[in-house]
């Protein structure tokens, strides 16, 4: 049996994935969930036939969405993550023992039991007790909030179907109202080499530069992502994500990673030049 | 009779499509195959389907096969005597209207607040308005229906109008007691007529305001594109059972192509049967939609989104609770602001802003998450953008003075005259602030102090200002001499 899981990455290009076997298949009222089992990436969540997580590289992509504004803000306290509802996000904050409250709104709940029950190793803390999980959209729940939050990370789909409003100007505006003076938003930031997703990349950099003073993009390498090559946004109204960086502090935590160190942390800053330039031109 | 089921211009297109007719005659891009950009941009579905009226596929100027058989299910599904499928858009079915139940000289009883192809139709045919003013929201600004009363009183007065018309409802939504209106017309021996461009989902949802066709109306223009979905352009025209099919069918061919698109007829056959089949669901869905939308708004705070609370049993009769309606003024902006900045900051395009509102235009093909993004995107321009509400000027209503007929004045000597010199002159054009198309000026009315102030400040407001020879708007052609 020849057995492949396919995603088109453009019309022209795909990756494909040999599967062993295909653990879950369902419908919520946003999304066709699917779980699989492979032998290369392990276990495997696909969303609409996107991938979202592999229990081989996710490690990267919770890593550095996570440790790279917790290594800057001084002392973070209450935290919204919009999306996530694979966990891996929440495992990695669960470390930090002075957050006193986490906030997670996921669009879908079907995502969350399902993960809870095929991906353990992402959904492990999902029982922490700082979390409160809300199941309503993103850019509903941020609407009301203000002033309440140090660190929101959008953990968001890609900017077509059901997460389409996490990339808008009015989400960021609305961030930026969420957010304490001193707050930092992270959010995943789609790949700059494929025309398509840099088109993307260009519209969410476009609309936080609009809604943040600072405003900074890093990259991580993500095997099962397009191009393999992934960005994150960091937008904050006051700490710059390398002259605020306190290493010392963070190390002195004792977190083990297996991506992110806070060298790392700095490297991942320096871009490469052309998409230094595609992020300039919308600035 | 066929059932709601079948949509025959669509199954004689599919069993035509499967022939595979040798094309020796128009349209001479002949599937698509000469003109291959076109194609590209349109799917070769789409291009293979844009055919000739023949045989197999009847004739829209004279329909006796499949076409009869559309209009003969739409007749049924929205409980009309006839169906006429119209493809000049909802514009030539308010003109067919007009042109079968006035000639020139004739008087027509209508509320000001009509579209501009009512004011069109108008000029073809000589026909004389005799305006109903619309009451007039004080905090809102907006033109609401015709109060019973009033209409009362222009048919004592001009009993020998022909027809009322009526919007049912306004593009605010706004409804008339059309049932009684069409009581007072029939007693007074005219016809009563309606503008139902923004009610094509009165004929199926529930909890809705009455249709034309079910109160008694002789003749209904129905824009199936907006809230029915079918193609941009295409539209009904339905008649009672006082009114001769014939006759109408002849007014119809007096301007109508004799090219009928199958694009548009076919999206008009299969618009019907999807509405006839599952339009109750559709637009409960849709008012529930909006509601919450309203809901969201209001909590926003200064914004106020209206809805049925505003029914008074007169002006305000009944409200299309599917609209989504919008006062802005309470945050400092003007309608026009709102609606420029959604779309320039936030890529969100909604149906038109006037001078205190905007309207946004939900149908069958809105999804939630899109609401999401237009109350943020209204609550951040709030937060951004929001100013005292001091120093905005209310949108009045400011009655015509019309001293010629419509037709007359049109096609009269004039002369181009500098804006501020026209106080007092009849005017021969018309001057419309667009969206929402209703008539400021309109040819035979005078023009005074109150309109040229009216027209400055909505130029300055950005609203699109459009009719006169001259698109600046700085001028305005008057009838030549005094009057």
């Amino acid at each position: 049996m020849d057995f492949w899981f396919s995603e088109a990455h453009t019309p022209n290009v795909k990756l494909s994935i040999r599967v062993d076997r295909q653990l879950y298949s369902g419908k919520s009222e946003f999304q066709r969930i699917d779980v699989f089992d492979s032998p290369e990436f392990g276990r495997f969540l696909t969303l609409d036939g996107y991938m979202m997580l592999t229990e081989k590289d996710e490690f990267i992509y919770h890593e550095m969405i996570t440790h790279v504004p917790m290594a800057v803000h001084p002392r973070v306290r209450d935290v919204l993550v919009i999306g996530a509802g694979d966990g891996g996000v929440i495992r990695e904050l669960a470390q930090y023992p002075d957050i006193e409250h986490i906030d997670m709104v996921e669009i879908d709940p079907l995502v969350v039991e399902v993960c809870k029950k095929y991906l353990p190793k992402t959904s492990c803390r999902l029982n922490d007790e700082r979390l409160t999980i809300h199941y309503e959209d993103g850019l509903r729940f941020i609407r009301s909030c203000e002033n309440a939050y140090d660190l929101i990370i959008v953990d968001s789909t890609d900017p077509f179907g059901p997460g389409e409003g996490l990339f808008t100007l009015e989400f960021y505006g609305n961030c930026s109202k969420a957010l304490r003076e001193d707050g930092i938003l992270i959010n995943q930031h789609e790949s700059p080499f494929y025309p398509e997703d840099a088109a993307a990349c260009q519209r969410t950099h476009k609309n936080i530069v609009a809604s943040f003073p600072i405003s900074r993009v890093y990259q991580a390498h993500i095997p099962t992502y397009s191009s393999g090559h992934w960005l994150f946004g960091f937008a904050s109204k006051k700490y710059h994500p390398l002259k605020n960086l306190d290493e010392t502090r963070w190390n002195m935590r004792g977190i083990s990673c297996r991506y992110y160190t806070t060298t790392l942390h700095k490297g991942a800053f320096y871009i490469p030049a052309y998409v230094e330039e595609l992020l300039k031109d919308v600035e | 009779m066929l059932s709601q089921e079948r949509a025959p211009i669509f199954e004689a297109l599919q069993a035509f499509e499967k022939r595979r007719v040798v094309p020796f005659d128009v349209p001479g891009h002949k599937r698509g195959r000469g003109n291959r950009e076109l194609t590209a941009l349109l799917g070769e579905k789409c291009v293979s389907m844009d055919v000739n009226s023949m045989k197999p596929l009847d004739n829209l100027c004279h329909p006796v096969s499949v076409i009869r058989e559309a209009e003969e299910l739409a007749a049924e599904a929205f409980g009309a005597a006839h169906a006429f499928l119209m493809v000049g858009g909802t514009t030539s079915a308010v003109q067919a209207m007009i042109l079968t139940v006035a000639k020139r000289g004739d008087k027509i009883i209508l509320p000001r607040n009509v579209h501009r192809s009512v004011m069109g139709a108008m000029v073809l045919c000589g026909a004389v308005p005799v305006y109903v003013d619309p009451a007039c929201d004080e905090e809102l600004g907006i033109p609401l229906g015709m109060r019973l009363e009033d209409v009362k009183r222009a048919i004592q007065s001009h009993p020998d109008a022909k027809a009322v018309l009526v919007n049912n409802p306004t593009y605010y939504g706004i409804c008339s007691d059309i049932r009684s209106i069409v009581k007072l017309a029939h007693q007074a021996g005219m016809r009563c007529l309606a503008d139902e461009a923004h009610g094509t989902h009165f004929y199926f949802g529930e909890n809705l305001p009455v249709s034309a066709m079910a109160a008694g109306a002789d003749m209904a223009a129905v824009s199936m594109h907006k809230s029915g979905g079918s193609l941009t352009q295409s539209s009904l025209l339905l008649a009672g059972p006082a009114m001769s099919e014939g006759y109408i069918r002849q007014i119809i061919n007096l301007t109508q192509t004799t090219s009928g698109s199958y694009l548009l007829l076919s999206s008009l056959d299969i618009s019907r049967r999807n509405l006839a089949l599952r339009g109750k669901e559709a637009f409960a869905q849709v008012v529930s939609m909006a509601e919450y939308a309203r809901e969201e708004i209001n909590r926003i705070g200064g914004y106020y989104a209206f809805s049925r609370e505003l029914v008074n049993g007169d002006s305000i009769f009944d409200f299309d609770t599917t609209k989504l309606s919008v006062h802005t003024l309470p945050v400092g902006l003007a309608g026009i602001e709102v609606y420029d900045l959604l779309r320039d900051e936030y890529d969100i395009q909604i149906e038109f802003g006037d001078l205190g509102n905007i309207l946004a235009y939900l149908s069958i093909g809105d999804r939630l998450q899109d609401i999401e993004r237009l109350v943020s995107a209204l609550s951040e321009i709030r937060r951004r953008f929001g100013k005292s509400r001091a120093g905005l000027m209310r949108q009045e209503y400011i009655e015509p003075r019309v001293l010629v007929s419509p037709q007359k004045a049109f096609y009269a000597d004039k002369e181009s005259l500098p804006l501020k010199e026209t106080v007092g002159r009849i005017c021969s054009e018309f001057v419309m602030c667009y969206p929402p198309g209703i008539p400021i000026l309109a040819p035979g009315e005078q023009i005074t102090q109150d309109i040229l102030s009216y027209i400055e400040y909505a130029k300055e407001k950005g609203c699109s200002m459009t009719g006169p020879e001259d698109p600046d708007i700085t001028r305005l052609n008057v009838l030549k001499g005094g009057y």
